[in-house]
């Protein structure tokens, strides 16, 4: 066995045991941390890689979150059967707002996608689909029940518990799914794209299809976060979903390190707890706390976690 | 024989007396200690509802005073009020912080409609009580359903039923027309106006709704005219408020005037629309309008003065939210002190649902009174006329107690 796959096996053996070390609600914080790696991976996809801003992808989280309540208030299905519609429903709504925004470039994408941003709340609460959504008052979920009774640590497997592991089999699969997309082909042709896009096209990429395409997927991952972020919560309402969140999101994007899979992980933990830990620090100006910790961030890793830990893997100190 | 039987009673009885005790006050709720009640709150510090942060520094403000003031029952309140800023998701993670790792005997005064919805269902099914939860919305009194819950305000339907009882006391033949914003809020309204009229619904000659997102309401306004209605109902948030005082005034119909009292307030509303086009104008109020001057002399009102100089020095007097906030949390105490010894959650609840009352910022002649059926704390109200320059009382006080 060679010391890669010992590494595997550790890290492995840790996530299995890890919701059993702590109490329900800090489970309960860990999921909301993976939906929302899972959300910033999907932007990540787009803008890391793609070169494409969205401020826009609180949307797509929404209409994820929404698609699976919706399933699952009305037509009785079980939250694990939502994520692959949610996911599908957020393809075509990426496509359907990507392919438009081909002649939109940097800051009129951003603007574009945070208008979609701003819109969301807003129809959410439209009158003619208040019968499916609940309008303001959203939609109460029922958690996925525990199949089995286990106990570990004096710990039982409860609902919580039970969601972590679901949450970190569909959160491995779609960061195997997307390290091994980037790393090959179509990951190339994302990056000749972001960084020369004449060149790009004269190599044979059609740019159309690609772009759009890059902005379905990002999409689609986002969305199945926000069908897991509503069943962890177990509620959706248009409040839930203001711009704030997609700017969140870009904020995790950045701060993990734009361009990477695995920082996602790392931007999802600030987007996460740095509000929390701001909170503590001022009750009276959270937010200007949250501001000053960014900023200190970007300065001292102006490439994110991961710029930060390459560089110190290489030993650079420049 | 007799005696020694009597006697032998006695001491069984006082024994099973001892052990019930005993064995009630061992239940007491997390958080409980000899000297300490740990209670919890969320509230929109940051985001797009945060002028409402003024009522949890209200909050604060008035434990510090509890506590300066030997607690309740010898036991100090421990406040624990965190930011949610209005979203739903952050409003679980931090409820369930506050009871799961906190430990808090209970959640107290949470504001806002979604936010409290998105905690509804958990807090019922951990039962833990969620007391006086601010939100207009009729769902909050739900006994059967939701026994862990209880709101405080008089709800929309509450009010709607007494504009109702008021149209069919002084104009019994009224044409009315409907004005309402497409909503819960504005439907909670109309319900509660049809639940008054109750037979007499078609009185009701037309109602016409309007979206947040529209520019104006003016097409509304004169449709409502054309119907023919006599007397107006118009539940309308601030902005639209104003616009149909103003477009009523334009067009020369001087309806009889229901205004709700989501949009009273002098100086967003009435001075704006103009002041000389409502005069006449009904409402309804509840609490003292503390830039009300006939509140000045008032008993009640100047205690709260002394509190509001002496606790929150740096408040401004006019806002309206410091009272609100100020008699949620009086009310709460009543409750805690009631429960005594025994703060066991179930008691907590109990006593929540056996009150009766008065707050001193509260007007005159309304309670605060509950029962195990009735979870609507305030349902009274008295109406108001806009003279042009303030709105002055008048009437009897309206609601079912």
């Amino acid at each position: 066995m060679n010391l890669r796959s010992i590494h595997t096996l550790w890290i492995a053996a840790v996530l299995v045991v890890l919701p059993f070390l702590f109490e329900d609600f800090t489970v309960f914080q860990i999921n909301l941390m993976l939906v929302y790696a899972i959300a910033v991976l999907g932007l990540n996809v787009l803008t890391g890689y793609g070169g494409q801003i969205s401020l826009g992808h609180g949307a797509f989280y929404a209409i994820g979150a929404y698609t699976a309540a919706v399933l699952m208030e009305h037509a009785q299905m079980s939250a694990y059967m939502t994520l692959p519609i949610a996911g599908l429903i957020s393809l075509v709504a990426g496509i359907l707002v990507g392919f438009p925004a081909l002649r939109l470039a940097g800051h009129y994408l951003a603007l574009a996608t945070f208008a979609l941003a701003m819109a969301i709340p807003q129809l959410l609460k439209y009158d003619s689909f208040e019968h499916y959504t609940g309008g303001v008052q959203g939609l109460v979920l029922m958690k996925p029940e525990v199949p089995f009774e286990f106990e570990l640590f004096g710990q039982e497997l409860n609902d919580d518990r039970w969601l972590y592991y679901f949450i970190l089999l569909v959160g491995t699969f779609i960061f195997w799914v997307c390290s091994n997309l980037m790393k090959g082909r179509i990951g190339r042709a994302i990056m000749a794209i972001r960084e020369q896009p004449i060149a790009a096209g004269a190599l044979g990429i059609n740019l159309a299809a690609v772009k759009t395409m890059t902005f379905g997927l990002s999409a689609a991952i986002t969305g199945i976060a926000g069908a897991l972020g509503a069943v962890t919560v177990a509620y959706v309402a248009p409040d839930s979903f203001l711009a704030f969140l997609s700017i969140s999101i870009l904020v995790g994007a950045v701060v993990g390190g734009l361009g990477t899979i695995w920082g996602a992980l790392f931007g999802a933990a600030f987007i996460q707890f740095i509000p929390n830990v701001a909170d503590e620090i001022s009750k009276s100006a959270p937010w200007a706390v949250y501001g000053a910790i960014l900023i200190a961030l970007i300065y001292v890793a102006p490439g994110g976690v991961m710029g930060l830990l390459r560089k110190l893997k290489k030993g650079d100190t420049a | 024989m007799k005696i020694k039987f009597a006697l032998a009673s006695v001491a069984v009885g006082a024994a099973l007396a001892l052990s019930s005790t005993a064995a009630l006050a061992a239940k007491n709720a997390p958080g409980v200690t000899d000297t300490e009640i740990k209670i919890g709150n969320h509230m929109p510090y940051s985001g797009p509802a945060s002028a409402y942060g003024a009522i949890g520094q209200a909050f604060t403000a008035y434990f510090k005073y509890v506590n300066d003031n030997g607690g309740v029952n010898g036991r100090k309140i421990n406040f624990i009020s965190l930011d949610d800023g209005y979203s739903p998701p952050k409003t679980v993670e931090q409820v369930r912080k506050m009871v799961e790792q906190e430990k808090v005997a209970l959640i107290f005064g949470g504001l806002g409609t979604p936010t409290n919805s998105a905690v509804h269902k958990y807090l019922n099914s951990k039962k833990v009580p969620m007391l006086f939860v601010q939100t207009g919305a009729t769902k909050w009194g739900d006994p059967k359903g939701h026994p862990w819950t209880m709101g405080w305000q008089p709800n929309y339907q509450a009010e709607g039923k007494i504009y109702a009882s008021h149209i069919l006391e002084t104009n019994p033949n009224a044409k009315i027309g409907v004005l309402y914003q497409n909503d819960d809020y504005g439907k909670d309204y109309l319900k509660g106006l049809e639940d008054g009229l109750g037979a007499k619904k078609s009185m009701i000659v037309a109602a016409a709704s309007y979206e947040t997102s529209d520019p104006s309401i003016d097409n509304q306004m004169v449709a409502l005219k054309a119907a023919g209605a006599n007397t107006f109902f118009n539940v309308t948030t601030p902005k639209f408020a104003a616009q149909a005082i103003k477009k009523a005034a334009e067009m020369g119909w001087k309806p009889t005037h229901y205004l709700n009292s989501v949009s009273s307030s002098a100086g967003s509303v009435m001075i704006p629309a103009g002041a000389e086009n409502c005069i006449g104008c009904i409402t309804s109020a509840y609490l003292m309008d503390p830039t009300d001057p006939q509140w000045e002399s008032n008993k009640g009102f100047q205690e709260y003065k002394a509190w509001l100089a002496k606790y929150m020095p740096d408040a401004n007097i006019k806002n309206n939210l410091y009272v609100t906030g100020y008699a949620h949390a009086i009310t709460m105490m009543q409750v805690l002190k009631q429960a005594g010894n025994d703060l066991s959650r179930a008691n907590i609840m109990k006593q929540a649902a056996n009150l009766d009352m008065e707050v001193g910022v509260l007007m005159p002649g309304i309670k605060v009174k509950t029962s195990p059926t009735d979870f609507y704390p305030v349902e009274n109200k008295q109406l108001a006329r806009w003279t042009g320059k303030s709105w002055e009382l008048f009437g009897p006080i309206y609601g079912p107690k």
